[in-house]
């Protein structure tokens, strides 16, 4: 996973909340069994209408998406994290997210930002007027800054950790093997096995 | 204080705790299928990783599976490639398949309780969201994502942070005709899609009692359309009479042992729950959506409702787009509204008993002129069955599609798909933009419902007819 401290860069505004995971990437994206190329089908249904966001030539090379709430809900689908990256994003700002996104996102290094609905909607604002404003993303102090503006975001101390020095689950999982093997050996005898 | 059912399966799961770390959490089911899986086989390669329990894993085709010609190879070489990577991982790895063809394939959440392999009181996972399917038996079960698929498969455990408790209780008995759909969607219409957000719902209250176990999958299914990780209902005899016997389930001395200890599995009544939501059974209907989000329905009985009446800002936005996308103008009688396809199948309604309501419904009628009805069992066994019973008969005679297992138009996947601008009233659990087809317009519908208005041509009730 790539580790995640700060991003500043430019951001899109999308003005819309349920955004989900179908919406993203839809399934016919799904069917590739490698992990990329995803970037050609984030949002491919919305894309193929010319005033989409993502087609405005003013929001090119933006990192940052700001969207509406419950962002990224319905479907466990990873593949909608890897086009959000593959397209260049690093931070999702919303005020609300999809449980299994938002969970997904942290495994791959891109940071679901959760700030207020009347904090995005002004972030949301002030880019549609300058396209061209940067705006900070802090792990570290927990901190989304612009010219004006100050928004602190809540995240857990260990993911916090685990983003900012990019560790993958796995290996951490592996150093409490013995743990997992004493827990194993103590099972109800009855459970179910699938052989 | 007591424990809530959800806080008691969590807790006897936990393989190790230590402040300022998540939980490491053992799962007991790990359920598997061609589309979420290819990236995380892929993992555990270039790391040199086995998986850990292959005997607790078990994986089968569904998502992009043709309902027609089986015997055939499937004809879009991009999902026949999906689908034999499976085939190569399940190999490579000694996991257990169950291919298109055989008579053990179905849907991923509709073969784990035919097998009794998921039983009360388990840690069940799988990456589909539609996982929490399998809390219907007091398992706690959730989706997951292919990064954690990855870690399932080399740990056989999850790091996860204690999910808060929701009750959802359904007060006194269902109205006649109102069924188990109907329910769990006046419930995410209630909550909203966030309203579940980082919670384990339970279903509690007489409504929820009296449901059949098919019926209580239905309700745990659609748990993470209000946006919650997992659903779950506490196991009683009916949970026990329907695991007796399957394949999987304990026998002999360990079928009593199993017992005592599901008989455990039950919030204690000194509990208490994060969130609580009491509906009163009563005043449910027929219910189904108008929007492009599950929590957009309403009784069959209402109208499409005037964006200009949601008080919220973002939730007037999200419905005038939804009635433009869904071609609808406010103040039209849900019943009015007329579909082109109407789809019974999928992992909320695609078991023995969804097809019963459905044939119950068509016998010694016939589908609408011009509407096209997909009828797709949820596994093959539920399709030997229904064929048994002479199901398959009465919904061919009425001029409907009797197709093979699989997940089909639910997500379009497959070659079953609506085309641009056609609407469908659907079993399914999802209404989004394009769900069932690009361009698509889905109305979400319970079985008896379908049924209807597949009859009449328009959204409709069996007591319509």
């Amino acid at each position: 996973m790539e580790a995640f401290t700060t991003y500043t860069g430019r951001a899109v505004p999308l003005r819309r909340s349920n955004v989900d995971t179908d919406q993203i990437i839809p399934a016919v994206w799904l069917k590739q069994v490698s992990r990329t190329g995803f970037d050609k089908g984030l949002f491919s249904a919305w894309r193929e209408d010319p005033e989409f966001v993502l087609n405005q030539p003013r929001y090119d090379g933006a990192g940052i998406l700001v969207a509406g709430p419950d962002f990224g809900t319905g479907s466990s689908r990873e593949h909608a994290v890897w086009a959000l990256q593959q397209y260049g994003f690093r931070v999702v700002i919303a005020p609300r997210f999809g449980d299994i996104f938002r969970n997904n996102s942290t495994k791959m290094g891109l940071l679901p930002v959760v700030i207020p609905g009347e904090q995005v909607d002004e972030l949301q604002t002030r880019i549609e007027k300058d396209p061209t404003l940067e705006i900070t993303v802090d792990l570290a102090s927990r901190e989304v800054r612009w010219d004006g503006g100050t928004a602190s975001f809540e995240i857990d101390d260990y993911t916090r950790w685990r983003l900012m020095e990019g560790l993958d689950d796995i290996g951490l999982t592996l150093r409490h093997a013995d743990a997992v093997s004493e827990y194993e050996a103590a099972r109800r005898d009855w459970l179910p096995t699938t052989v | 204080m007591g424990r809530t059912l959800a806080e008691k399966v969590y807790d006897a799961h936990v393989v190790r705790r230590a402040e300022g770390e998540p939980d490491l959490l053992y799962i007991d089911l790990h359920l598997v299928h061609e589309v979420t899986s290819p990236q995380a086989f892929d993992g555990l390669r270039m790391a040199g990783r086995p998986v850990r329990r292959p005997d607790l894993t078990i994986a089968t085709e569904d998502h992009n599976v043709p309902t027609t010609d089986l015997l055939k190879p499937i004809a879009d070489p991009v999902s026949r490639t999906q689908v034999e990577t499976l085939r190569k991982n399940c190999s490579d790895f000694g996991i257990r398949l169950h291919p298109m063809g055989d008579d053990g394939q179905g849907i991923v959440h509709v073969i784990g309780p035919q097998l009794g392999l998921t039983q009360p009181g388990m840690t069940v996972v799988c990456g589909d969201s539609h996982t929490s399917t399998h809390g219907a038996f007091g398992a706690l079960a959730f989706g997951i994502g292919t990064s954690e698929v990855e870690h399932v498969l080399a740990t056989q455990t999850l790091p996860q942070t204690k999910p808060k408790t929701m009750a959802v209780t359904v007060e006194g008995a269902l109205p006649e005709g109102v069924t188990a759909k109907d329910l769990i969607l006046a419930v995410i219409a209630r909550i909203g899609t966030g309203g579940g957000q980082g919670h384990i719902i339970e279903y509690r209250g007489e409504a929820v009692r009296s449901l059949s176990m098919e019926g209580r999958m239905t309700v745990c299914n659609m748990s993470i359309e209000a946006g919650a990780r997992a659903g779950m209902i506490a196991p009683d005899e009916t949970t026990f009479a329907y695991l007796k016997g399957r394949p999987h389930a304990p026998s002999g001395a360990d079928w009593d042992r199993a017992v005592e200890y599901w008989t455990s599995l039950r919030t204690d009544d000194d509990a208490v729950f994060d969130k609580e939501v009491v509906i009163d059974a009563a005043e449910l209907t027929p219910f189904v959506t108008w929007g492009t989000n599950p929590g957009q329905g309403l009784p069959l009985g209402d109208s499409v409702p005037d964006p200009a009446s949601f008080d919220d800002p973002v939730e007037r936005q999200s419905a005038e787009r939804a009635l433009e996308y869904m071609g609808l103008t406010a103040g039209t009688p849900l019943r009015d509204i007329a579909v082109d396809t109407v789809f019974v199948g999928s992992c909320t309604n695609g078991r023995i008993e969804d097809l019963r309501a459905v044939a119950g419904v068509l016998r010694d009628r016939k589908v609408a002129d011009g509407v096209r009805m997909l009828v797709v069992p949820g596994s093959m066994k539920v399709k030997k069955q229904a064929e048994e019973e002479g199901l398959d008969e009465v919904i061919s005679a009425a001029g409907a599609e009797w197709r093979e297992a699989g997940c089909s138009m639910c997500l379009a996947m497959n070659p079953d798909k609506l085309t641009p601008g056609e609407r469908s009233a659907s079993t399914s659990n999802r209404n989004f933009e394009g769900r069932q087809g690009p361009g698509g317009r889905t109305h979400l519908v319970s079985p008896a419902v379908a049924a209807a208005t597949a009859v009449t041509g328009r959204l409709a009730a069996p007591a319509d007819l």
